[in-house]
């Protein structure tokens, strides 16, 4: 297995899935300022997808850019975590959505802002300052959803409450991320959980939010097991390169 | 007294001086701005929906982030006009409420659907192309807010223009299917586009007031000749034809003439009956009232917050 193909693959898809769902909410958000934030904050998920899947392609040696493993690659080939495939919902689903994945990219972003590969650290730095931003809006919505009104109170909590079992999946480790602690290019995300605790349990007291009882966890992303939701996901983005194959765009 | 200042200020606007927004103004210049700054406004909020649309089919990775910051360029446009109008004395939500009954209008052109890849290339080469032809000379216009918005809003724009015909030219210089795909799109972009500066002088009501007031520069027909002059060499540039049997090139104006404009057509869609206007008032409808939740959480944890920092500081005082 090519490791650090897989490794950068997982990364890629992440931003990628997740930046294709924030585009949906272009023109539809609650307020004017919150279309242009989660507009911005999905812009850069593609701009890292872009970077990673470039990289990816480059350790694979097989010829394929960000394009074609961004829209010729079917869903047993993604690798993203199922927590990214969630759909949008409403606002407060989105946002606690965002809330888990980012707390997860501060940390990850960090780590990997120490790797012995100059273009893995690179990328992560210039990543490093989004994610540290996106956090501090998601971190700030919660927070204002979670002490709010009654209703927005209960909304994220259920939000929180069906999300939650899907966090799990980030921290997944196998012979792959493995490789990537052994190497020196990258983090074991599950070294990474507990920075993630940290700021879930600081962030949820502050929002007046409980932590939903233990559940069993939901796996499977990184190994191409996915959810419902990410076939209908791909069939839309992938519509124009898989109906024109020759065209150029 | 009136009278005077009345005089006063038509001297002051024509000697070439901005209007500020605490300067005495009559009070029809101020319902022209605030009317014609909010239609602006809506423009270009409801101008999102259409090319939005594509954002989640975008061809490439890269098409996908220009038309996600272009897109979101738009939202931008729409806050700093929405801010504008503030400063006349009208309030966002209610400005928006205005929008949301159908009492405001937009343009009309985002009634017309995005149905292939190659309408955001028309929508960006022609829509945002009209749209500079008739901002431009806004950045000189007589009232001071609404003419700096105007200089940020046209960089913008003009950089939204290119990227949509950079679009086209992709189209054009591709497969067969990729060609049909541009022509197409022009065909069915281009007379909305060329209506988009409005009616005929002779039939045009707002048109002689907002000139002498500085507002409007140059009239409808002419604002449009010049978008014509200048669109048809890039048409032909990249091998598209202008859907317009009668265009042609006159060598003693200098200028080309164009066919008859359906102005039935255009008098349809502004009546609310062209083919997505019941979607697009819909669409900014559903997200207002979607949203009505989180804004009201938003709203009551700012309370909360300073209800907090006040008992704070009561208690350490």
């Amino acid at each position: 297995m090519n490791t650090r193909f897989e490794y950068l693959l997982r990364l890629g898809d992440d931003a990628l899935i997740l930046g294709q769902q924030l585009g949906l909410w272009t023109g539809h958000g609650p307020v004017l300022e919150e279309d242009i934030a989660l507009t911005n904050i999905g812009l850069d998920q593609i701009g890292q997808a872009r970077a990673w899947l470039s990289l990816a392609g480059k350790a694979e040696n097989q010829g394929r850019d960000e394009d074609r493993l961004a829209f010729h690659r079917n869903q047993e080939g993604f690798r993203n975590a199922l927590l990214c495939e969630r759909p949008n919902g409403h606002f407060g689903d989105t946002i606690v959505r965002q809330f888990l994945f980012d707390a997860y990219a501060v940390p990850l972003h960090a780590a990997l802002a120490q790797s012995n590969d100059a273009e893995i650290a690179a990328i992560a730095l210039k990543s490093a300052k989004e994610s540290a931003y996106h956090l501090r809006h998601s971190r700030a919505w919660l927070v204002r959803l979670g002490d709010g009104t009654e209703e927005s109170h209960e909304k994220v909590q259920a939000s929180l409450d069906l999300m939650l079992p899907f966090a799990g999946d980030l921290f997944f480790s196998d012979e792959v991320t493995t490789a990537a602690t052994d190497e020196g290019w990258g983090p074991d995300p599950s070294d990474l959980r507990a920075d993630w605790e940290a700021i879930l349990s600081d962030t949820l007291s502050e929002a007046q939010l409980r932590r939903p009882d233990a559940v069993p966890e939901q796996i499977g992303g990184r190994q191409g097991r996915h959810t419902e939701q990410l076939s209908f996901l791909l069939a839309e983005m992938q519509v124009l390169p898989r109906t024109y194959p020759d065209a150029k765009w | 007294m009136e009278m005077d200042l009345l005089q006063r200020f038509e001297a002051y606007v024509a000697s070439e001086k901005k209007i500020e927004p605490k300067d005495w103004m009559p009070d029809a210049y101020r319902k022209t701005l605030i009317r014609q700054i909010s239609q602006h406004a809506h423009s270009e909020i409801v101008g999102m929906l259409p090319e939005g649309n594509w954002i989640s089919r975008a061809p490439s990775l890269k098409r996908k982030a220009i038309l996600m910051a272009k897109v979101q360029d738009e939202a931008g446009h729409g806050l700093y006009l929405y801010s504008a109008c503030e400063t006349l004395g009208v309030q966002r939500d209610d400005t928006i409420a205005d929008l949301h009954s159908g009492k405001a209008k937009y343009s009309s052109i985002f009634n017309y659907p995005t149905l292939t890849w190659a309408d955001i290339g028309a929508v960006g080469w022609l829509v945002d192309g009209a749209a500079i032809m008739n901002q431009v000379p806004l950045c000189k216009c007589s009232y001071g807010p609404y003419a700096r918005a105007m200089v940020r809003v046209c960089k913008e724009e003009s950089f939204h223009q290119r990227q949509g015909f950079q679009i086209m030219m992709t189209l054009a210089q591709g497969t067969e299917e990729q060609k049909a795909m541009a022509q197409d799109a022009l065909n069915r972009w281009w007379w909305p586009s060329i209506m988009m500066f409005g009616p005929p002088d002779d039939n045009s009501p707002n048109s002689a007031q907002s000139m002498a007031w500085n507002i409007k520069r140059f009239s409808n027909d002419e604002l449009r000749q010049k978008f014509i002059d200048l669109t048809v060499p890039q048409a032909e540039l990249i091998g598209l034809t202008i859907p317009d049997a009668d265009l042609k090139w006159n060598e003693e104006t200098g200028h080309y003439e164009h066919g008859p404009i359906d102005w039935d057509e255009f008098n349809r869609v502004i009546a609310g009956h062209g083919p997505c206007n019941k979607e697009r008032l819909d669409a900014r409808n559903k997200a207002w009232d979607d949203g009505a939740w989180v804004r009201e959480a938003a709203g009551a944890h700012a309370e909360k917050r300073a209800a907090r920092k006040a008992a704070a500081n009561t208690a350490a005082a």
